[in-house]
């Protein structure tokens, strides 16, 4: 061959060799990444370890507890911290990093008495102080904690965290290194639940102040839960051991939990097929109805305490009028679209309170509230030209305007909306344009008000039917509606005031009866969330406001 | 010696047609009937056109062969396999597949050829420029054009969608077209470039140049036939290319707003019940893919052949 | 050449400084912030500390000289989704693992791309043609999620020896790279066919076996080195095009490359990655495009440098 060709065959080379040049470093770690490997491979065949192995979707933004900002981060949280209180291995709610608790009887007042033998993972007693120091820097500005928020039910939470209070008024304290004091702005019900949740887990206090970058390399990483973080190779998996200083580590059976980052349903799922997981939770839809109708033990349909629905804008004629929008609700059959399109479990929704939060009595909220929400072709035509008339239109001036239901680019989103564009045009006579936009583009529109028709869902935060009910009075930030109805506000307002349970429950029972007579959004159904186990895999379970704990499981045979 | 000896009588004045004998080429029509005759010894390019014909006839009428429309939705015929009802079958919604796969084929092919025409018409006239002009500005319009094929794809694609939606429209026919073809062109143009930078050094330009051929009559007359067959091949594969990253873009969920299909996002619509062991949703779409692709590669390859100056006899 | 080569350097700086600044146009011109998510709103004071925090708040003019300045040192930020790396480290992770991908793909592209085409052509319209040309257009035929994703279902999880995901040792890398060398491949192959058909044709070849060299020998001496030019000349624009358009085969066989991170910075608006992924883009491109032009003119006997100078 010609010089020249060998000219062009060494250029080539030498690019190869740029190329593995700077892939040395990874090379360098793969004698580290197979001896990993086969000693995880020998753990489950040979030494008999128990790694729970399952796929956590996305890449974690960051593994500190306040800047989470979902589950594919709160998931490795939970099984790395334990807050206030936590849930046991039946899913009950029960003191965790506290021995004990005490509320004042205005309910205003709680005292935690930490336990004795709690330590972080580098040694350090965990302390009172650690949870003062916590929780302050997850509401000062500066941290910029996007879920902050969720601190507000605590005195001066808010105007702290919002530029208006000082650091030192806010209502936590450390009485002592095992006592917590927490004063809070109203009586809260749910308080104690909110303390299991994972913008108020603890941080060590000494190691995030002499190293900010703490939460950014195992190495660093320290944690008082049932399991520490080992190693974290971005974009590819996650690995947790044990934590065997956890001072409940005889509950926990497992050795570890490997996390994949698997972005591909369709892949996640071959591997679960394959044995290569244990569990998985984010299963492709179709799956989950072929698992379904077939009743396969593997299946498990979680209990979710969430809401898809349309948001309408009332700002645009003749979607002011209400009788236009409960038309729009009645001609949506959401039977179908639970059993045929979206096939996941999720129940038609009665209501915006879904279901599994309980009342007064300790009744189901949804059942003791009943179905507000009624499905009848007939009756939405009639009311649908009603409304119309109201506003001197007719369903062709409808037509005319090519009024657009928007949603945030996502298969399912995709399917449900034809499914009610279809359902609204056989049953209504209308035409509705569908569009698709990024999720971003999406929040502009809705915020600036640009929209006609949107898609939206909520994922309870609490167990409570406010963290539902909460969204639509006027001084919601999340009120994308623009619902304004003082009457509302004033329940809302009632049910916020006082710890009085009968009073409470009373006052949101009437507000939601009252929501769905205006329907200023237009709920479709209740969220669930299916995911698959293994047949030897024991003690996973669903709290409704979690994704399925796994700190508990086991793995048998 | 007498210079009488040269009378005017003497010279005869050479005819323009003459002078220019350089451009005498064969009359346009007897060219392309040449081409075509050509073409139809081409077995293979002749089946692939026979088949691009069917397809094209089929994305005009099969929408309207099936009694179902194309966004009819029968939600207790979900998921039915092929069957004398829905040829088809249906997809996940209850639709018949066999509306919705041919319009689907419509679209794609309205995307892939207008991409393909608008990079060809692009690219020849840049890189051609390029090509023939002085150093300097070749230099100039090549760093243009790697400027161009820097920016973020995904960037441009997201802003153009949301710049040019009128609300409602979502991802329109317009926005796909211009998404494929606002970097597309870029390695056409290269192609052309690099075609005509060696052209222009063989022999028969050389020739025309010293007898006084502008640089836009060679590149029309040499160098562009000469490097047809290359940048047809190119194009042939610019359908693909843009029917390719218009179904990519439906992975994403960028694709053709629905519920108007495209052969990309049927396909990905497809992909979703693959677990299941439901194969037909995905190979419909995938086949006519293939069919398109393979009807536009031979017709390409044989286009070629028959076009090549020299391989005429 | 050396010169040349400088000359091609100091244009790359300005090809990337129009890169950035174009780029820095567009991001801040789409909608949305990177700051946003579904649940929740953030509190006004809240949102200012965040843009704050990564210097969104200063004026766009001041912004986009910051940038220039941190990107003259090289140093890309802090990525505004991932708060456990910054843009260097996402890059100096993201693309060996990407490149590799892109690499072995172009070596399977490379060797059989050229090589079925120049069959097809020494054999035009004989069964050696076709059946090298349908090989290379099934390549070409089904878009790379649905070829991914029948290699996961099909071939990963049945074959024990093929893992279905990860990343690490060879084994993980076959399924991808073949996915990824379809496309190339299949165009190489077509490109050399019709270049090698016309070089076929040329007078050096007919000169050179009217003077009595055998078959085998015009073939290697003459016609694949002429007719590999615009093979060689697309290769460029191929090799970047592989790393930036892995993100399919990325995700479907869940590689923790570069690739992603071309759409998902978009989709989340992290400004700095955005930024940081296209500038380094952008050099890898013209990087690529300076060698090929090298390349070119070594290989090509027509094309002389000297021609620059005047």
């Amino acid at each position: 061959m010609s010089k020249k060709i060998l000219k062009l065959i060494s250029i080539f080379l030498v690019l190869a060799v740029l190329f593995t040049g700077c892939s040395s470093p990874a090379s360098e770690e793969e004698p580290q990444e197979t001896s990993e490997e086969t000693t995880s491979e020998e753990t489950v065949e040979t030494t008999g370890k128990k790694i729970l192995r399952t796929n956590n979707s996305s890449e974690p933004g960051s593994l500190d507890p306040p800047l989470a900002q979902g589950t594919h981060e709160s998931w490795i949280l939970e099984n790395c911290f334990e807050g206030l209180m936590t849930f046991d291995e039946n899913g009950n709610l029960v003191e965790g990093m506290a021995e004990s608790y005490e509320v004042s009887e205005d309910g205003l007042t709680y005292t935690f008495k930490l336990r004795d033998n709690i330590t972080w993972t580098n040694g350090d007693p965990v302390t009172a102080h650690d949870f003062e120091f916590s929780w302050k820097r997850a509401l000062d500005p500066e941290t910029a904690a996007n879920y902050a928020s969720i601190l507000y039910y605590i005195k001066g939470a808010e105007a702290y965290n919002t530029g208006q209070g000082s650091r030192d008024d806010v209502g936590v304290k450390a009485l002592d290194d095992k006592t917590l004091e927490v004063t809070l702005e109203t009586p809260t019900a749910f308080f104690l639940e909110l303390t299991a949740f994972y913008t108020y887990f603890p941080v060590n206090k000494n190691v995030v102040e002499s190293n900010p970058d703490w939460a950014k390399d195992p190495s660093t990483y320290v944690c008082n839960g049932p399991f520490k973080l080992v190693e974290w190779k971005h974009n590819d998996q996650i690995i947790l051991e044990k934590n065997p200083n956890y001072y409940n580590a005889d509950k926990i059976k497992l050795d570890g939990i490997d996390l994949d980052i698997l972005e591909d349903q369709n892949t996640a799922w071959q591997k679960y097929l394959g044995g290569e997981y244990d569990l998985l939770v984010d299963i492709p839809t179709s799956v989950v109805n072929e698992l379904k109708t077939k009743g396969d033990p593997e299946l498990e349909i979680g209990l979710q305490v969430g809401t898809y629905y349309y948001n309408v804008n009332p700002a645009v004629k003749p979607f002011n009028n209400a009788k236009v929008r409960k038309a729009l609700s009645m001609a949506m059959d959401r039977e179908t679209i639970v059993e045929k399109i979206t096939m996941g479990g999720q129940i038609a929704a009665g209501g915006v309170v879904p279901p599994g939060l309980k009342d007064e009595n300790g009744n189901d909220f949804r059942e003791a509230v009943g179905n507000l929400i009624e499905y009848n072709p007939e009756e939405a035509k009639r009311l649908f030209e009603e409304g119309l008339a109201e506003e001197g239109m007719t369903v062709e001036d409808f037509n005319n305007q090519g009024f657009v239901l928007l949603y945030n680019t996502s298969e399912s989103h995709r399917k449900i909306a034809q499914a009610v564009q279809e359902m609204w045009r056989t049953t209504l006579g209308i035409e509705i344009v569908l569009e698709n936009v990024e999720f971003q583009v999406k929040l502009d529109r809705e915020q600036s008000g640009d929209y006609h028709i949107s898609r939206a869902g909520w994922i309870g935060d609490y167990m409570d039917p406010m963290t539902f009910l909460d969204l639509w009075w006027s001084e919601s930030a999340f009120n994308d509606v623009n619902y304004n109805n003082p009457e509302y506000d004033a329940l809302i307002r009632k049910a916020k005031s006082t710890n009085d349970q009968n009073v409470r429950m009373a006052a949101m029972k009437e507000a939601e009866v009252m929501l769905m007579e205006d329907m200023p959004v237009i709920p479709v159904y209740f969220y669930t969330q299916p995911y698959v186990v293994k047949p030897n895999v024991t003690g996973i379970f669903k709290v409704p406001v979690r994704y399925p704990v796994i700190t508990y499981a086991d793995i048998t045979g | 010696m007498d210079h009488t000896a040269y009378t005017k009588d003497m010279f005869e004045k050479v005819k323009r047609d003459e002078y220019h004998a350089d451009r005498i080429t064969r009359p346009t029509i007897s060219y392309w009937a040449d081409v075509w005759r050509r073409l139809k010894m081409n077995k293979l390019a002749m089946t692939g056109l026979v088949i691009l014909i069917i397809i094209f006839i089929m994305s005009i009428l099969g929408p309207y062969i099936s009694k179902f429309d194309y966004r009819e939705q029968d939600w207790d015929k979900i998921n039915l396999r092929p069957n004398k009802e829905y040829w088809f079958g249906t997809d996940e919604l209850g639709r018949d597949l066999f509306s919705r796969a041919w319009l689907g084929t419509r679209y794609s092919l309205l995307i892939g050829v207008a991409a393909a025409l608008i990079d060809f018409g692009i690219g020849i006239l840049y890189g051609g420029i390029a090509g023939m002009a002085s150093p300097r500005l070749d230099a100039i319009m090549m760093r243009i054009a790697e400027v161009v094929y820097s920016i973020p794809y995904m960037l441009v694609v997201v802003l153009i969608s949301v710049v040019f939606s009128d609300a409602g429209s979502g991802t329109s026919m317009f926005v796909l077209i211009l998404a494929m073809t606002i970097t597309g062109w870029v390695p056409m143009a290269n192609l052309v470039r690099g075609q005509v930078l060696a052209l222009k050094e063989y022999e028969y330009s050389l020739a025309s140049e010293s007898l006084g051929a502008s640089k836009g009559w060679i590149l029309r007359k040499h160098i562009i036939p000469n490097s047809f067959g290359p940048i047809l091949v190119n194009v042939t594969l610019t359908v693909p290319r843009a029917i390719f990253a218009e179904a990519t873009l439906g992975f994403m969920g960028l694709g053709l707003q629905v519920p108007k299909p495209s052969l990309g996002t049927l396909a990905n619509d497809g992909l979703a019940v693959m677990p299941i062991g439901i194969f037909y949703q995905i190979l419909i779409p995938s086949i006519l893919i293939s069919f398109i692709m393979f009807s536009f590669n031979v017709l390409g390859d044989g286009l070629r052949d028959a076009l090549d100056p020299r391989l005429r006899q | 050449m050396a010169k040349y080569i400088l000359k091609r350097i100091a244009l790359a700086i300005v090809t990337i400084w129009a890169v950035i600044t174009i780029t820095f146009v567009l991001m801040h011109s789409v909608p949305g912030n990177p700051f946003a998510t579904e649940n929740r709103k953030i509190p006004e004071n809240i949102m200012e500390n965040l843009m704050k925090k990564y210097g969104l708040d200063k004026p766009k003019s001041e912004q986009y000289i910051m940038y220039l300045k941190n990107i003259a040192r090289f140093d890309f930020g802090e990525s505004m989704k991932q708060d456990s790396e910054t843009v260097n480290q996402i890059i100096a992770r993201g693309f060996p693992v990407s490149a590799r991908l892109g690499v072995q793909a172009i070596i399977i592209a490379l060797i059989f791309g050229p090589a079925l085409g120049a069959i097809a052509a020494l054999y035009q319209n004989k069964a050696p043609d076709y059946i090298s040309m349908i090989i290379s257009i099934i390549g070409v035929s089904v878009p790379s999620f649905v070829l991914g994703s029948f290699f996961v279902q099909f071939i990963a999880s049945k074959v024990d020896w093929i893992p279905i995901s990860g990343w690490g040792e060879f084994r993980h890398t076959i399924l991808p790279s073949i996915a990824l060398a379809l496309m190339p491949l299949a165009q190489f192959a077509r490109l050399m066919r019709s270049s090698m058909l016309e070089v076929l044709g040329q007078d050096y070849i007919k000169t050179a076996k009217s003077k009595g060299i055998s078959r085998f020998a015009v073939i290697m001496k003459h016609a694949i080195r002429n007719a590999i030019l615009p093979v060689v000349s697309i290769l460029g624009t191929t090799i970047s095009n592989l790393v930036a358009g892995s993100f399919v085969i990325e995700k479907i066989f869940g590689i923790p490359g570069l690739g992603q991170f071309f759409t998902t910075s978009v989709f989340n608006r992290d400004y700095t990655l955005i930024m940081g992924v296209t500038v380094f883009y952008a050099m890898v491109l013209i990087a690529m495009m300076l060698l090929v032009d090298v390349a070119y003119t070594l290989i090509d006997p027509r094309i002389r440098l000297t021609k620059e100078g005047h």
